[in-house]
């Protein structure tokens, strides 16, 4: 056993790095576990030197029916290791960090070759990483700049959309946590680690994690995933309005742009929500100790009032639209007809994330024009409600009427009873 | 010529006055059961009365039968009473002719001359249950939609006829608009007919046999009351009661609509039929698949018809030769039954 690993360790060691040609899936190859001399020998090693045998039996390749030879080349066919992982073979060994974009995208770039496997799978991965800051830095050398294998694995390579593969959404953040989160790693870019910290207090970490929405953002949703990089101040609205397309487009045309986007560098919608502890909006952004306007718009400047406005409206529009789903609650619960009204109640909460929307205008008169329409839905269904509950109230008093007259016939009809019997 | 005589010329009233005069009620301890089938009758008028009032408002359409409904509950006035009273008095008279079938059974009142009274009280029974699976899909909402696809699947399922069965009830191959105006007319006009019918050959055949009095007392000593007015005053307090309960149910707990059927949408969860079904259909949830080389479902309704016929054929075996009633067969095999019954009922509810 011993020699056998000295020996391929000494003809890895030796080969240089030498293309293999392009992989050619075998029709007759096994769809699973591949079964050649490269697994074969390796399996049977200790150590680090066995692992990929181990791992590749999970991946994504060997069940589209590729082999190691494929990638580190050789010939996966011959017994003898100095025949199997010859350079005449094209065998290139563990193939350097700076040469994987490459080596991957020699499949991965080419759109005839992948349709084979993924006919709709992209193919500009490799171009994409080249703009990106990880391309760079490894094309500027930077060894720890990530590469595929970094994000992607290595030799256990999933599809995305495994729950165990480190690019499904719920592993993004701790694929990217695994440089990012690294103080002593990042601290020669000079960049903070506590993003992945702060984005699992997030409204949208809580959206994947809790409730199961794998479409929330995750790292990748704003930064890119081949081509990573932060995006510039100028684009967070941009970034952002990619989902919130509505807030965006007012944003877009309100006060706040020319002050905190363009190319004043002041981060956009982040100013007020932050960019990776993005929180649940509230009204207490708005007024209060918490408020995120008050920094810019002291209590008491047309700014401040403004705010003020905003969250009086909401407030009120929040609390009567509670109010009026609570007594509808009360009269469907003493069994009357509310439907409608629970309808229309649903419009009315609609127009509160209107008010909500049109706060990102920062236009008071945008804002109160949603608020009044809500407001009025939550007075007529309460009203309703009211009407239902006071009707509940009619029906028990007719009850009482009814079973009082019918208490009086029937103790009549007894006495009549009575008095026909004793006659007879 | 007064009124009266005028009247009286025409219809002969005084040989009517002559008859009711000397009809007579027997009295002893379990007189008070012969007060159940004058219950039942009354609730039927109640249905008959609250029936046609909500005709004035419903719509027997796919696109319209929730909304008429809904209507009727919210719009007219009194709509949401004549409604809830319709629905509580239909399955308090399904309940209360039970408790009268029962009561006939433990007073073994079946035994000749009666035999036909029986017969006729079993098949008012049975229209009384096509009534109200019938009634059960004209609001056109969730839980009834899917019931009556349960049912009709059932019904569906019966030997020979079965598939025949099924696409006469639902009018094709599943729950349709064709399934709602076949109930509908079924609800609303041949079972009130048959049922008034019916109703008519019970009564007549009670007064041609007058009212049975149990086996171990002496129908020629046993006291007697006049039935009108003494019996008929008494009913008429009982039937006061009976609408002042249906008023409280109606005002207290008014019948529910629920959602409008989506039959693309999947069968709501925990879907029963209504509470006189249960113990059948929990009996049929029980059966497994396939018993030996037969369908268990098939097993089970063979079961419920042979039950059924031996039930309706109960003057037969439960009576001797000599026409005596077999009071410990059939107060046993009645016993039987209910317990039967309410337990597979209970059953059927909560699990």
């Amino acid at each position: 056993m011993r020699r056998l690993t000295l020996l391929f360790a000494l003809v890895t060691a030796s080969v240089w790095a030498q293309a293999p040609a392009k992989p050619q899936a075998s029709t007759t190859q096994a769809a699973h576990a591949p079964d050649d001399t490269c697994t074969q020998c390796h399996s049977a090693m200790e150590g680090a030197i066995q692992q990929p045998a181990l791992l590749i039996k999970d991946d994504v390749h060997t069940t589209a029916g590729l082999s190691c030879a494929n990638c580190h080349g050789g010939d996966a066919t011959a017994v003898e290791p100095d025949v199997s992982m010859s350079k005449a073979k094209g065998f290139i060994g563990k193939p350097k960090r700076a040469d994987i974009p490459a080596l991957c995208g020699k499949c991965h770039s080419d759109p005839g070759y992948m349709r084979r496997y993924r006919p709709q799978q992209r193919v500009d991965q490799l171009e994409l990483y080249k703009t990106s800051i990880h391309g760079k830095k490894l094309a500027s050398g930077d060894m720890n700049a990530a590469t595929c294998v970094d994000c992607h694995s290595v030799h256990n390579i999933r599809a995305v959309k495994d729950a165990n593969s480190p690019t499904h959404p719920l592993n993004i953040p701790a694929t990217c946590g695994k440089c990012h989160s690294d103080a002593a790693k990042m601290k020669q870019y000079g960049i903070p680690t506590n993003q992945v910290d702060e984005y699992h207090t997030s409204v949208h970490w809580n959206a994947i994690s809790k409730k199961g929405d794998l479409s929330a953002p995750n790292c990748v949703s704003c930064h890119g995933n081949h081509g990573a990089k932060p995006p510039d101040v100028e684009s967070v609205s941009a970034v952002c309005g990619s989902c919130h397309v509505l807030f965006a487009q007012l944003y877009e045309k309100s006060v706040h742009q020319p002050i905190f986007g363009g190319g004043n560098g002041k981060g956009g919608c982040t100013v007020c929500h932050s960019n990776h502890a993005i929180h649940q909006p509230s009204t207490a952004m708005l007024t209060g100790d918490k408020a995120v306007c008050t920094p810019c718009h002291e209590a008491g400047t047309p700014g401040g009032n403004a705010a003020a406005e905003f969250a009086k409206g909401l407030n009120g529009l929040d609390a009567a639209l509670k109010t009026s789903e609570a007594t509808l609650k009360q009269a469907e619960y003493y069994g009357m007809e509310v439907s409608a009204s629970q309808l229309e109640w649903n419009d009315g909460h609609e127009s509160l994330i209107k008010a909500r929307l049109a706060l990102h205008s920062f236009d008071t008169a945008k804002v109160k024009k949603e608020v009044d329409i809500g407001l009025a839905i939550a007075a007529r269904t309460k009203a309703a409600a009211e009407d239902a509950l006071r009707e509940k109230d009619q029906r028990r008093k007719g009850l009482a009427l009814s079973a009082l007259f019918i208490a009086i016939t029937v103790a009549a009809i007894a006495l009549v009873i009575r008095r026909l019997e004793r006659t007879a | 010529m007064t009124t009266r005589e005028w009247l009286e010329d025409r219809l002969g009233l005084a040989a009517i006055r002559e008859v009711a005069g000397h009809k007579t009620v027997p009295v002893h301890s379990a007189t008070h059961w012969y007060y159940f089938g004058g219950i039942t009758l009354f609730l039927f008028g109640v249905q008959m009365m609250t029936g046609i009032l909500l005709l004035f408002y419903y719509r027997p359409t796919v696109a319209e039968g929730f909304e008429s409904v809904k209507f009727i509950m919210t719009r007219v006035e009194f709509g949401w009473l004549i409604r809830s009273i319709h629905s509580w008095s239909a399955n308090l008279m399904i309940f209360m002719a039970f408790v009268h079938m029962f009561s006939v059974v433990f007073t073994h009142a079946y035994r000749p001359p009666r035999e036909l009274t029986w017969a006729s009280g079993i098949a008012l029974l049975a229209l009384l249950l096509v009534f109200g699976f019938s009634g059960y899909l004209l609001p056109w909402n969730q839980i009834a939609y899917f019931a009556t696809k349960v049912g009709t699947d059932v019904a569906a399922s019966t030997p020979l006829i079965g598939p025949t069965l099924g696409r006469l009830l639902r009018g094709g191959e599943d729950v349709g608009a064709a399934t709602l105006t076949r109930f509908f007319a079924l609800h609303v006009m041949v079972l009130p007919l048959a049922t008034v019918g019916l109703v008519f050959l019970h009564v007549l055949l009670v007064q041609k046999n007058g009212m049975s009095t149990p086996p171990k007392l002496d129908p020629k000593t046993v006291r007697s009351m006049p039935f009108f007015p003494n019996f008929f005053l008494r009913e008429l307090m009982v039937w006061y009661g009976a609408l002042a309960v249906l008023g409280a149910l109606a005002a207290i707990f008014p019948w529910e609509l629920g959602e409008k059927a989506d039959p693309f949408s999947s069968a709501p969860v925990g879907i029963r039929p209504e509470w006189y079904f249960l113990a059948e259909f929990y009996t049929l949830k029980l059966i497994p698949g396939h018993v030996g080389p037969i369908e268990g479902e098939l097993l089970g309704l063979l079961g419920f018809a042979l039950l059924g016929a031996g039930w309706a054929l109960l003057p037969v075996w439960g009576v001797t030769k000599s026409g005596q009633a077999r009071t410990r067969l059939t107060t046993g095999a009645g016993i039987f039954l209910i317990v039967y019954l309410a337990v597979f009922s209970v059953l059927g509810y909560y699990k």
